[in-house]
């Protein structure tokens, strides 16, 4: 980014910031410059603080707790446990099956147990220590590959199995003249989000509670909450606060039942706050994944079926895992057309971290394993790796594996052709240990590095799925205040970083036609917008929002065509006026509403999806397809394993760019985390215990190691949606990982079926 | 906890004996991380900074006298011609905000197997100067300076005032093995230093032994092996059995960062292309 390029945003080269054109976010500025409150910064007066008290065990049965000595320590305002929880202790996503505190039984390392109360964190942390937890340590089941085993031990009474999703098309057992199979094993990824978990629970007069945190999705934490409390919804009001990143990782509870259970029982205003190892105890993980997927194609590559099964690692709660598994089902073998599937996916409790809502969820891990297959396949029949994914990809009209018809666009093959075609990196510059795999760390001088070029395409379902009822509310309001009018635009909307509060005020200067627009804090004091999570907020509070301003529009132009005594046909608002047919002004806002506010408030709902069939895994389980193809180039050096990634190139069709700006941005964020599983990020856990929960050893992608990206972004309209959007934040992080994995093994030539990729596997010492 | 603050010598010295539950504090990087993780809680911090001849450098004969505390972003600026083993190991350590604070001293007084100075210090043969108040000043070859997992000989009334470094008389080299291109600790990691004046080679092993350390025999195998007389080429083989000899010093341990048979392998091939490098460098220079 130039000086002249900022130079030119400052003096309005933006535009007027409405649909379709580059707009500035309303928080850019306080967050470029420290001055945006994180959840991290709330602060009250009177507050006091909260820990948790966490096990150290992945399986133990808890005998008794002592709670006497940490009462004892100066400052300690409340000490509670499972007892202390007034309604039903539980809570979860799918099925309430999580414990708020663990009452007899703990199921996973760092699950918490019990919570202090004190003047001040440290204070807390210290009586937290001195509560005395009697555990019985139990065998902990932790090889997922065992958890569905006769002999197994049972995480939770109803044994181990969270969801078997079996698909079933076309012909079964099937056979092929060229058949292909692979084995891939994924890691657990890490949401690695960069403002851990925080809130602020402040007890209110009416015996409720106002919470302020960070977090995805208001109502379902509301929800969640007002059970454990055993509390109406109207006493239990959710406020968000800033958000520093999600990813998946905050669609699940943290510190909100346990601040507001700490704000209630000492009646001051409670903050939580975790730090980054906590963090990775305090939230849900991507799944590991085992995969092992056969294809079977005619001589020239020609799909003729696949057979697959998939096995997620849930951990020890369900989460999100029975809709991650119906992903990694229906959407499992890749944008490719397949007239005979057989495929089972499995999610499975263990006695590991919970696993659930990740970035590409269950989607990103499948991609490993079809992507190489594919490869392999090209190889097999000697057909390019580009060409084999073309001949086999999706087209609009085209049914996919679960016999759902694609209806608007699937540009596989320009999507490939694209990435293909665009302008491949020089050579590696031998002069300069940065360009280098290991750069700084001067372990190559150009010996033993080898360029490798991968390729991979991937599809992914925008919005819930399987027969969800999707909606999200906006309530939209229109006055004109010290001469100016002004739209404000309200949703229980999560702001998570990724720009709808721009799309929202986007959407409201173009609907409006004001320039003026407020995006009020997203709290539970206006209906649910659902989850800030697949891909689906721009598409869905995008459709709430535009719907509510067509109503205040309607709404306004009502009020100036009584006033002026014309029809209402023909009748638009334009900056601040009302215009006719022709253009002409007719009258200005602030006269047809004085001082008066219009406020409108819809709900918009996404096409219906269905439910699958639970025998075949067949029906329209899916509203929306996102596409994305990534060609990844890297330099590896061989002898030591080590890999640069040179380039990292890809294209997408997103429908319509509401803020071009904003939809490269995501497209750069996703394709660097799908990068950092391939080559270096996962959660190590060594017998159900997490054993690099820092970012000292939990390695995220520096700016050394992430290339430059060329992209290039396609708008193929789908006409089932608001302005033709399509949802863009998980497919980069689905199509660069098994690119990067493609490209490592050609330039190493060794199969490599597991990442994250690491050093020896490269090398095979 | 107490915040002593010295802001001469002498009174750091004075303190550090009158409190032996204080931790010394440089630049915080490995200090700060413990006290945050709670690992450590000493009664009293012993803050180094407001000691100024701590951040000075100097000749000192043929050696470099580098004060404890001056940050790796001056070694890099400042000494990539005489310390450059030394400067190519500060240039991997953490971030550019890191290299701001971090110290030499501090890598020292921590003795972590996988403290990226110490791998060039071996190899140029350092000595570390420790002074008490009791005793006054020694000095320390750096090899002898660490005697386990971030122990060393450092005795509790100590501080450790600086580290002299010869300046070097030939090509050095430095590789460090991290899982990303930045930012990263050592998996493993190798220095070499090539002494044309005494026909010599130094060495230095990182993040794969419990302490880091010399690999002798390798160097007295290069030694003997290279031409130094007339500057003949490294023979392939001969480079090869030099980096065999540099794995062969190491006692790796598999953890979460990487495995034993890895390090081994990774340090096998550091060696050998180090060995190359400089050896090219040398004959590049005649």
């Amino acid at each position: 980014m130039t000086a002249v390029e900022t130079d030119a945003r400052a003096t309005g080269r933006l535009g007027a910031g409405r649909v379709g054109e580059d707009a500035q976010r309303p928080d850019g500025t306080l967050k470029v410059t420290g001055e945006f409150a994180y959840a991290s910064d709330l602060w009250h007066d009177d507050m006091v603080w909260g820990v948790t008290l966490r096990s150290p065990h992945p399986h133990a049965r808890i005998r008794r707790i002592d709670v006497t000595e940490a009462l004892t320590v100066p400052g300690v305002t409340a000490v509670l446990t499972a007892d202390d929880v007034p309604g039903e202790n539980a809570f979860g996503l799918e099925h309430a099956d999580q414990p708020v505190l663990a009452a007899d039984v703990v199921r996973y390392e760092g699950e918490p147990v019990a919570l202090v109360a004190a003047d001040h964190p440290e204070t807390a942390r210290r009586a937290a220590a001195r509560i005395r937890v009697d555990y019985e340590v139990l065998p902990a089941l932790t090889d997922p590959r065992r958890a569905l085993d006769e002999d197994a031990p049972p995480v939770h009474p109803g044994g181990n199995l969270v969801r078997h999703l079996p698909l079933r098309r076309g012909e079964q057992g099937r056979t092929a003249p060229v058949v292909v199979s692979v084995d891939v094993e994924v890691g657990m990824q890490d949401q690695a989000f960069l403002g851990p978990e925080s809130g602020l629970a402040v007890p209110a007069e009416d015996g409720g509670v106002d919470l302020f945190v960070a977090t995805q999705w208001l109502h379902v934490d509301q929800r969640q909450i007002c059970l454990a409390l055993g509390m109406p919804p109207e006493k239990v009001r959710v406020t968000l606060a800033g958000v520093g990143g999600a990813f998946g990782g905050r669609e699940d509870l943290s510190v909100h039942v346990h601040a507001c259970l700490l704000a209630l029982r000492t009646g001051r205003p409670v903050k939580m706050s975790y730090g980054r190892e906590e963090s990775f105890y305090g939230h849900v993980h991507r799944h590991p994944a085992w995969l092992s997927y056969e294809f079977g194609a005619e001589p020239d590559g020609t799909l003729v079926y696949a057979r697959a099964t998939v096995l997620l690692d849930g951990g020890a709660y369900a989460s999100s895992t029975g809709a991650v598994v119906g992903n990694a089902g229906t959407l499992g073998l890749g944008p490719y057309r397949i007239p005979n599937v057989t495929v089972d996916a499995y999610g499975v409790f263990t006695n590991n971290p919970p696993c659930g809502a990740m970035r590409g969820f269950g989607c990103v891990q499948a991609a490993f394993a079809h992507e190489a297959l594919m490869d392999s396949l090209a190889d097999a029949v000697g057909v390019d790796r580009v060409e084999i994914r073309r001949r086999n990809g999706l087209r609009e009209g085209d049914r996919n594996i679960t016999g759902q018809v694609i209806d608007s666009a699937a540009p596989v093959a320009e999507l490939l052709d694209r990435v293909a075609a665009l302008p491949l990196p020089p050579p590696a510059d031998t002069s300069d240990i940065r360009a280098l795999p290991g750069a700084v760390g001067n372990t190559t001088h150009g010996e033993g590095v080898r360029r490798g070029i991968g390729y991979a395409v991937t599809y992914k379902n925008v919005g819930f799925s399987e027969g969800f009822d999707d909606y999200s509310t906006a309530r939209v309001r229109l006055q004109v205040t010290g001469g100016e009018a002004v739209a404000t635009v309200h949703t229980a909307a999560a702001e998570v970083g990724q720009g709808l509060v721009t799309v929202q005020q986007q959407i409201a200067r173009t609907e409006l036609g004001v320039q003026q627009v407020v995006v009020v804090p997203a709290d539970t004091s206006v209906g649910s917008a659902g989850s800030t999570s697949a891909s689906r907020q721009t598409y869905v509070t995008g459709g709430a929002v535009q719907a509510a301003c067509a109503a205040v529009r309607t709404a306004v132009l009502q009020r100036a065509a009584v006033a002026l005594d014309r029809p209402l046909t023909g009748l638009r608002l334009d900056g601040e006026e009302v215009v006719g047919p022709g253009g002409e002004v007719l009258t200005g806002l602030a006269d047809v509403l004085g001082d008066d506010a219009v406020e409108e408030t819809r709900e918009y709902r996404h096409r219906p999806t269905h439910a699958v069939d639970p025998e075949t895994g067949q029906g329209d389980a899916h509203v929306q397809f996102a596409f994305s193809a990534h060609r990844a180039v890297v330099d590896v050096d061989v002898e030591l394993g080590l890999v640069k990634v040179v380039a990292l190139d890809t294209a997408q069709d997103v429908g319509r760019a509401i803020n071009p700006d904003a939809v490269v941005g995501q497209i750069h964020g996703g394709s660097a985390q799908g990068m950092g599983l391939a080559l270096m990020e996962e959660v190590v856990v060594t017998d159900g215990h997490v054993r690099n929960p820092s970012f000292t050893d939990y390695l995220l992608p520096t700016i050394l190691d992430m290339p430059p990206m060329q992209v290039e972004v396609l708008e193929y309209a789908d006409p089932h949606a608001p302005y033709g959007v399509r949802g863009v934040g998980e497919p980069p992080t689905i199509s660069s990982g098994p690119a990067v994995a493609a490209a490592v093994r050609d330039a190493c030539g060794r199969p490599l079926r597991r990442v994250p990729i690491r050093p020896e596997h490269i090398t095979g010492v | 906890m107490d915040f002593l603050q010295p802001t001469t010598w002498g009174d750091a010295l004075a303190a550090r004996a009158e409190r032996p539950d204080a931790l010394a504090i440089a630049g915080g990087t490995d200090v700060m991380v413990d006290l945050n993780f709670d690992r450590r809680r000493p009664g009293a911090l012993l803050d180094l900074t407001r000691i100024a001849e701590l951040r000075e450098w100097a000749t000192d004969g043929d050696a470099v006298r580098l004060g404890a505390g001056v940050p790796y972003a001056r070694v890099i600026t400042d000494l990539g011609t005489q310390l450059p083993g030394l400067a190519m190991a500060a240039r991997t350590v953490g971030s550019p905000q890191i290299r701001a604070r971090g110290t030499v001293g501090g890598n020292l007084g921590s003795a972590s197997p996988a403290g990226d100075a110490h791998p060039p210090l071996l190899a140029a043969g350092a000595q570390v100067e420790v002074a008490s108040a009791a005793r006054g000043a020694r000095r320390v070859p750096v090899a002898e300076f660490y005697t386990g997992v971030k122990r060393s000989v450092l005795a509790p009334d100590e501080l450790i005032a600086a580290v002299l470094v010869p300046r070097a008389a030939g090509p050095q080299q430095f590789c460090k093995v991290g899982t990303r291109n930045a930012m990263v600790i050592a998996v493993s990691a190798f220095a070499l230093a090539l002494h044309p004046d005494r026909h010599a080679v130094g060495t230095g092993i990182g993040s794969a032994a419990p302490t880091p350390r010399r690999a002798p025999e390798a160097e007295e195998f290069l030694a003997g092996e290279l031409d130094w007389a007339s500057r003949g080429p490294l023979p392939g083989t001969v480079a090869a059995e030099f980096g065999q000899r540099v794995a062969a010093a190491a006692s790796p341990i598999d953890d979460v960062r990487g495995t034993a048979a890895y390090r081994r392998h990774s340090l096998a091939v550091m060696a050998r292309r180090a060995a190359t490098w400089a050896w090219d460098d040398l004959r590049r220079a005649a």
